[in-house]
């Protein structure tokens, strides 16, 4: 397709939903005047308008197939034959998918609470120094690039050549210069999760820190300055006052950083494409959609263990907003 | 100003830490993304900051640049072009002693003939006899070298490696992406806090249910969809539109949510006074909601195409991988595969991928910082 033409169609495909919003109620607005009807606020054709393109995306994106893929997780690979527990019985035993579960829960276990301690950290830091905004800023940047393009950035800074040539890759150059052997740092199994996952703390640090900046402000400056009077330490108003009163943020932040830890997949795809058992269940499941010829039941299988680790976290969702309604 | 004390001191070390460590890498990147390919695949991109020392071998002119002077043949040349403001410190004539003379020194070859090399790289080789051969002899030279950057890496990766397509292919998907649920979930948003309908309450529900579901539970039901519906309809299962609509389908829950979250806290007043003056809702949404909803829609609209621009899975599974389709965090992520030693094209290509979110990042970090925030109260 040429440039032109997909500019083209581009522009068609935001107009049209604009033009689909204004014609329909405008032919309403006619509909109704030739009617003679009465003026009539609460139009239950307008809802109609207002709300049926949102929903049929809705239902088609996301509710259809949820049921959907709970469906063909009992059927076969092209999802056709039933064949009840098959495809849970084969997760169960497949090596692949033990480690991958692993993996997952150390990314859940470590990523989440070292994102948000060195948030926490970095937004008290940078509350008391002149420059701290500037400090916020440049943590806060990695937020705004993509898992592939910080996959790069730092596979650059693991990269590794063979100990008779000069390494370019910044890690390895400091471990040559204190003495030591070059290492090829993502094919160490075990450690290069840890190396991987740094990635994502570089990453998700930065959303961490700027919740918590907005939060900080609202902690009232009276007991902070009650607490310094009184002789208190910074490190004891720190975990006497600033985190109790934080708590509800740290949660927060702690499940908001773990559902996107959930289904990381770019930065594995990228760095290792689950190689040296880095694997996770979202890179095993994108292998089976389709590794020979794709496996549906197999690939339905891990989507709904990936959707099980985020049904506690639905369920509080869905019982705060009901606290709520009822207030 | 504070009283400088012990503490504050190890708040701004540990802080000033901090930010090395997170700017680093991405600074690493920039700085390799502007060397020259062949030094950068040779030495620490660190090196090029500063004035380094660089051993380099060159070859001299052959006989056919001799030129008779008195009694001598003389070959006269150049090394390297003056413009790269290398200044030699010392030559050699063998591999084994490359330090042998210094600038202006005479060195003496196995043929009797004599060398000098001054500190520009310009060289005078001399002899009594006539040169005999095509191939010049070799020079070894260490010399000091500036900081040099060029835009090489750019030129060559723009337009020889398909990243400048697959940023206009990512333009081409973000943008409608992002304007599209914009557009349906004004409306959608509006609804659930506005009118009175059956189900309202259930709708909201779902849609914070919707919030946290991960979107590999609608992979292989919608590319099933995608698939039938382009077998029956004879088009290509995997287009534009598609992933539009995907895109807009895994953020819908979202910018509703933030949507509804911003409309809730408008005046009810306005409202009633604008019913009572006869406006219907479609008014009051064009007059009076969507000039209020800017600010809002400024925040929504930056997370979402950064969202858009920063996928990869999406665009894996619903665009095919060629040319005129390939995104640009694929097109990354098949030259990390496919040219994974040639850092010039990786660090340049993730450079130019991050160009526009690093733009957005900049120019409007007070929306992003408010999307970010209002999207995290619930989770």
């Amino acid at each position: 397709m040429s440039i032109t033409n997909l500019a083209f169609i581009v522009v068609l495909g935001i107009f049209f939903f604009v033009l689909f919003f204004h014609a329909a109620n405008f032919f309403l607005d006619i509909y109704e005047r030739r009617q003679n009807k009465k003026y009539n606020f609460e139009n239950s054709a307008r809802v109609i308008i207002f709300i049926t393109p949102a929903f049929i995306v809705l239902f088609i994106f996301i509710l259809y197939p949820v049921f959907e893929t709970i469906r063909l997780s009992f059927y076969d690979k092209f999802g056709r034959e039933f064949v009840g527990l098959y495809n849970y019985k084969w997760a169960i035993n497949d090596p692949e998918f033990k480690r991958s579960i692993l993996n997952n829960l150390g990314w859940l276990l470590i990523v989440p609470t070292l994102s948000t301690f060195f948030g926490l950290l970095i937004a008290n830091l940078a509350d008391r120094v002149w420059w701290g905004s500037i400090a916020k800023s440049i943590i806060f940047m990695p937020m705004a690039i993509s898992f592939v393009g910080a996959g790069v950035i730092w596979k650059f800074i693991y990269e590794y050549r063979g100990p008779e040539n000069t390494q370019i890759g910044l890690l390895n150059a400091i471990i040559v210069s204190f003495g030591y052997e070059p290492q090829a740092w993502l094919t160490i199994p075990l450690w290069n999760n840890i190396f991987l996952m740094a990635i994502m703390i570089w990453i998700q640090t930065g959303l961490a820190l700027v919740i918590f900046s907005a939060a900080l402000r609202s902690i009232p400056k009276e007991m902070l300055e009650a607490a310094r009077i009184d002789g208190a330490s910074e490190i004891k108003i720190f975990f006497s006052i600033i985190i109790p009163y934080l708590e509800q943020t740290i949660l927060v932040i702690w499940t908001l950083i773990t559902i996107i830890v959930l289904r990381i997949f770019d930065i594995i795809f990228a760095m290792t494409n689950g190689e040296w058992q880095t694997g996770v269940l979202a890179n095993l499941m994108y292998d089976w959609m389709f590794r020979g010829g794709g496996d549906s039941g197999r690939g339905s299988v891990l989507a709904i263990v990936i959707m099980i680790g985020v049904i506690p976290i639905l369920a509080w969702n869905l019982y705060k907003h009901r606290q709520e309604q009822k207030i | 100003m504070k009283k400088i004390s012990l503490p504050s001191i190890f708040s701004q070390l540990l802080l000033l830490f901090f930010v090395l460590i997170w700017i680093i890498p991405t600074f690493g990147l920039f700085i390799s993304s502007l060397r020259d390919k062949d030094l950068l695949a040779i030495s620490g991109w660190w090196t090029s900051l500063t004035t380094t020392k660089v051993n380099e071998i060159y070859r001299m002119a052959g006989m056919e640049n001799q030129i008779k002077e008195g009694d001598f043949f003389i070959i006269k040349g150049k090394l390297f072009d003056s413009n790269s403001g290398k200044k030699i410190q010392s030559f050699g004539i063998t591999s084994k002693r490359i330090n042998e003379f210094a600038v202006d020194d005479i060195a003496i070859l196995k043929d009797d003939s004599f060398v000098t090399v001054n500190e520009d790289g310009e060289y005078i080789l001399k002899s009594e006899k006539e040169f005999s051969k095509k191939k010049g002899k070799r020079l070894f030279i260490t010399a000091l070298s500036p900081p040099a950057f060029t835009f090489d890496n750019y030129r060559e990766v723009l337009f020889k490696e398909g990243i400048g397509r697959a940023f206009i292919n990512t333009m081409a998907v973000a943008l409608p992406s992002t304007l599209i649920p914009l557009i349906i979930c004004s409306f959608f948003a509006y609804a659930l806090t506005w009118m009175k309908f059956f189900g309202r309450d259930t709708l909201l529900a779902i849609i914070i249910a919707s919030l946290v579901v991960p979107l590999q539970m609608s992979l292989i039901p919608i590319l099933t969809i995608y698939n039938d519906f382009g077998a029956l309809f004879g088009v290509a299962a995997k287009s534009y539109p598609g992933v539009w609509m995907a895109h807009t389908g895994f953020g819908l829950a979202s910018t509703t949510f933030l949507l509804r979250n911003f409309l809730k806290s408008l005046p009810n007043e306005m409202m009633e006074a604008a019913k009572v003056d006869g406006a219907t809702h479609y008014d009051i949404f064009l007059r009076i909601i969507l000039p209020l909803s800017v600010p809002a829609f400024a925040s929504i609209f930056i997370l979402q195409f950064l969202w858009c621009w920063n996928d990869l899975l999406v665009g894996l599974v619903f665009l095919d991988q060629v040319p005129s389709e390939i995104i640009l965090t694929a097109k990354l992520k098949e030259l990390l595969g496919s040219r994974g030693e040639n850092w010039e094209i990786l660090t340049t290509g993730a450079f130019v991928s991050m160009t526009v979110p690093l733009f957005i990042f900049f120019a409007l970090q007070r929306y992003f910082i408010r999307g970010l925030v209002a999207g995290s109260v619930k989770g």
